[in-house]
């Protein structure tokens, strides 16, 4: 018996969905406006992709989705858990309180518990003072029934967690099971501020995240699907839905590592630069071991710095709706103004009196689509010119992102990828694979499961080899949390950087092991 | 004399960051201590060097240790009041002014958050004009003004009084009780009159900085190239623009030496940059000749934003613009250059000005 999956990805204008083949391959596809309730845009694409399949919905086994909701809710501070921020650190710390340094519309929505508890570790797992438990259970009975989701974050927890799990057992052992508990060591690395204010946005968003969740399995059910459900992550994985209601911080932002890690597979290619055409924009990024190149700059999300790794991209001001104006003695700009999704309106070749980057295309007879006589007046050799620079464009960004002068094989993805010719300057060879325009969703629906650790190990006490075997097995065992098939794991990604001014070499190691689907699960 | 509020910190910080040369760390977690104490004390005074009684004791707030420690560790802001207060006793005498040690990372922005809570003035002037990794690298020292006595302490309540032969003892010292005490600690060192800071100080630091970073700020909101507006307000040159293919970290002694490798881009394809850093930025070459040596300053920029890029920031595929400043005359000396120059480091060569040395590239 054969079994299906279905992807789906919300981004800012569209929300795609697919659906595949136990060997991956795309039985259908699909693309439908992003509504602004979010679920209404995903049940519409799912259920059309389903009635173009005629696959029967008892073998859709597995859902992956990729969302905005948990973005959103941050970025609208809207439907936000009440939440008590706690740090453990005192007396250390009090020079820079939670939540300083974000927007203060924020502050106003999380700030409200704020709780500073004498506690935490030293950079070599010494306590700095003994954890102030009196403190903590007073914190407890006073938010009782004024939370529903508590982020804890302590010194030093990446060295040694053990604060954090104890004020998490005194939270529970006040409020019960109910309250959602966020630790700071599941979620961000060094960098006290910025993992705190992860865990604290992570902690807002549970609520959220839970009906967003809901709300999917409820619309599967509809459909008659009993699949397994799975929730794209930031890093290009998946984690099950289990986790990604634990986890909720890691959904922000998977659209574009969805698109290149999609354009990875229908290219089955993994190392390439990606370029994703989209209506407004084109971004482009870089494939490792099929994995998105990271950026080395913080993420703000919402306006709150987090140390979260984004995949790393430039974005340029060419899309399929770009406009392109006409100025004097030949001259013309491109964009950055562009028609966005009202290309079918607005565009000369639908009929429309605006001049865009597709009409060129058309006109220029490199494109098929719409009525190409509408363009047939436009003088070609005028066209000509601003297509090189289209394209000019495009090879400009490729080549700040290649980090050697050797020509790459690039990848073309996304619905307006049909505008940009085979042969690209710096390219080794350019694909524009089948199923391109929704990459995103493919990308979604064929990830692997991950778990990433990040610690801190004096390595002239413990060594190196054996830092590097704890984390990666640390890695290993939190991919399998996720969902993540034993059988099939790798480790995908190991960095070591030492740290300035500390003696026994300490080093702070990152570990990512990646897998298959526990298919049985 | 004039009042530094929240816009002149983030554009000190900004600055500060540029100076510091890709070490002394991420000035944002001071920037953060700095708004925090002027939010709740209110702004800092900033006085000019010659608004400073010359017999008026004035003492430098500082960090030491792994900045990595204090942004996880973030201090308590009383380290920096008890240390102050212990030396206060010590030498039984009120303290008039605070200033900054060096011109980057935290230790620009630790006199501000000190200066608010303490209700001192903060003065325009720092001992090095850039950032260096050891204690004895201050222009005071090349004037023979020692580091102690000088308290260190950590959030815990310790302090030690330091009292030593030479400043190369005191920083052996002290950075062994650093690490004792938590791997980052708060310094008061460097006491002194304010007759010394004005011999042998670099005086206008602090307004140097806030101009890079308004110079930056002014660049992205009205669209036009940050890095050229920068060269012009620091008086540098620009040196290299690349992307970042190769990177090659290891801790000895306790500090990030490493090699960054680029490629040119633009007018500078074909060539490769070797980046050499031990926390700073401390020497840049090309295959074909030296472009800038320490005492000189040499600052990675983001190519896009002409944001500063620490060392420990320098990721593959970061698309940089490396840019060199000449030094304060005072490190151009012989006991400077013995101090801070290239022999110092490790680096066999001779220690070139950079605007020759840019000069020459020219004529070549």
């Amino acid at each position: 018996m054969s079994t299906y999956r279905i992807g789906i990805d919300v981004g800012g204008t569209h929300t795609d969905a697919v659906l595949l083949d136990q060997d991956n391959q795309v039985i259908s596809e699909t693309k439908s406006s992003t509504t602004e309730d979010v679920e209404t845009g995903i049940y519409t694409a799912m259920h059309e992709v389903i009635t173009k399949a005629n696959v029967s919905p008892e073998h859709i086994r597995y859902a992956m989705l990729g969302t905005t909701h948990c973005t959103n809710a941050i970025v609208e501070r809207k439907g936000l858990n009440n939440i008590a921020a706690v740090r453990i650190g005192a007396p250390a710390t009090l020079a820079v309180k939670p939540l300083v340094g974000v927007p203060d519309d924020l502050r106003a929505a999380l700030g409200k518990h704020v709780y500073l508890v004498r506690g935490g570790h030293e950079f070599d797992g010494r306590e700095i003072v003994d954890l102030d438990e009196a403190h903590l259970y007073k914190i407890a009975n006073e938010v009782k029934g004024e939370v529903d989701s508590i982020a804890i974050t302590s010194v030093f927890s990446p060295v040694s967690t053990d604060h954090e799990e104890r004020a998490k057992k005194i939270f529970q052992e006040v409020l019960g099971e109910d309250v959602a508990i966020s630790l700071s060591a599941e979620i961000g690395s060094v960098g006290l501020l910025e993992r705190e204010n992860a865990t604290i946005l992570n902690a807002s968003v549970i609520r959220v995240a839970k009906t967003a969740a809901d709300g999917f399995i409820n619309a599967l059910k509809s459909e008659n699907i009993d699949a397994k459900v799975f929730f794209g992550q930031n890093d290009g994985t998946l984690m099950s839905v289990d986790y990604a209601v634990r986890y909720p911080i890691f959904t922000v932002a998977c659209g574009p590592t969805n698109s290149l890690r999609g354009a990875s597979y229908l290219g089955n290619l993994s190392d390439a630069i990606v370029v994703d055409v989209g209506g407004t924009t084109s971004d482009v990024g870089v494939l490792i071991h099929s994995f998105p190149r990271e950026s080395s700059l913080e993420v703000e999300i919402g306006g709150a710095r987090t140390n979260f790794r984004m995949p790393d991209l430039i974005s340029i001001g060419l899309g399929g709706g770009t406009i392109i104006h006409a100025e004097e003695n030949e001259a013309f700009s491109i964009g950055p103004d562009s028609v966005g999704y009202r290309l079918p309106e607005k565009a000369m070749i639908f009929g429309g009196d605006t001049l865009t980057t597709t009409d060129v295309a058309v006109a220029l007879g490199k494109v098929d689509l719409g009525d190409a006589s509408k363009v047939a007046h436009l003088d070609k050799s005028w066209l000509n010119k601003v297509y090189e620079k289209m394209v000019e464009l495009v090879e400009e960004a490729i080549d700040k992102m290649k980090t050697t002068a050797d020509p790459i094989p690039v990848i073309l993805v996304g619905g307006g990828s049909i505008l940009l010719p085979t042969e690209l300057k710096g390219a080794s060879r350019v694909l524009r694979p089948e199923h391109s325009g929704v990459a995103n969703a493919i990308g979604s629906a064929i990830s692997q499961v991950s778990g990433q650790v990040e610690r801190i190990y004096l390595l002239d006490e413990v060594g190196r080899e054996h830092a590097l075997e704890s984390a990666k097995s640390e890695a290993k065992a939190t991919a399998v949390n996720a969902g993540a098939d034993p059988e099939t794991l790798v480790i995908v990604d190991v960095e070591d950087v030492p740290l300035a001014y500390l003696p026994g070499n300490a080093t702070r190691v990152r570990v990512k092991a990646a897998g298959e689907l526990q298919r049985n699960a | 004399m004039r009042k530094i509020g929240k816009q002149e910190i983030e554009d000190i910080a900004v600055g500060a960051a540029l100076l510091g040369t890709g070490g002394g760390g991420d000035p944002y977690i001071g920037k953060l201590m700095a708004l925090q104490a002027i939010e709740e004390n209110g702004p800092v005074t900033l006085l000019d060097i010659d608004e400073v009684p010359e017999d008026a004791l004035v003492v430098p707030s500082s960090m030491m240790g792994a900045p990595t420690v204090m942004l996880e560790k973030v201090p308590s802001g009383e380290e920096a009041m008890e240390v102050f207060g212990k030396l206060e006793e010590f030498l039984g005498e009120d303290i008039y002014a605070t200033f900054p040690i060096e011109a980057g990372g935290v230790n620009s922005m630790l006199p501000f958050a000190l200066a608010a809570r303490r209700g001192l003035p903060v003065i325009d002037a720092d001992g090095m004009g850039r950032a260096f990794p050891e204690l004895q690298m201050v222009t005071f020292y090349l004037d023979g003004i020692q580091a102690t006595p000088a308290v260190i302490g950590d959030e815990k309540g310790n302090t030690a009084l330091l009292s030593t032969i030479d400043n190369v003892w005191t920083e052996r010292i002290a950075r062994a009780s650093a690490i004792q005490m938590g791997g980052s600690v708060m310094n008061a060192m460097y006491s002194m009159r304010g007759k010394n800071l004005k011999d042998s100080g670099i005086a206008g630091i602090l307004k140097l900085e806030e101009e890079i970073g308004k110079t930056i700020r002014l660049a992205k909101a009205n669209n036009v190239n940050a890095i050229q507006e920068v060269l012009k307000t620091v008086g540098g040159f620009e040196l290299f623009r690349g992307k970042v293919t190769d990177i090659d970290r290891k801790t000895e002694t306790g500090f990030a030496r490493g090699t960054a490798s680029f490629e040119g881009i633009g007018d500078y394809k074909e060539e490769t940059l070797q980046l050499r850093f031990q926390n700073e930025h401390l020497l840049a070459q090309t295959d074909r000749r030296l472009l800038c040596v320490t005492p000189d300053l040499i600052a990675v920029l983001d190519a896009e934003t002409g944001l500063p890029i620490t060392t420990e920031g320098i990721r593959y595929g970061s698309r940089c613009v490396v840019i060199g400043i000449p030094c304060h005359e005072k490190w151009r000396t012989e006991k400077g250059i013995a101090t801070v120059g290239p022999k110092y480091f490790g680096y066999d060569v001779e220690y070139t000005p950079v605007e020759e040395l840019v000069r020459k590239g020219e004529t070549e």
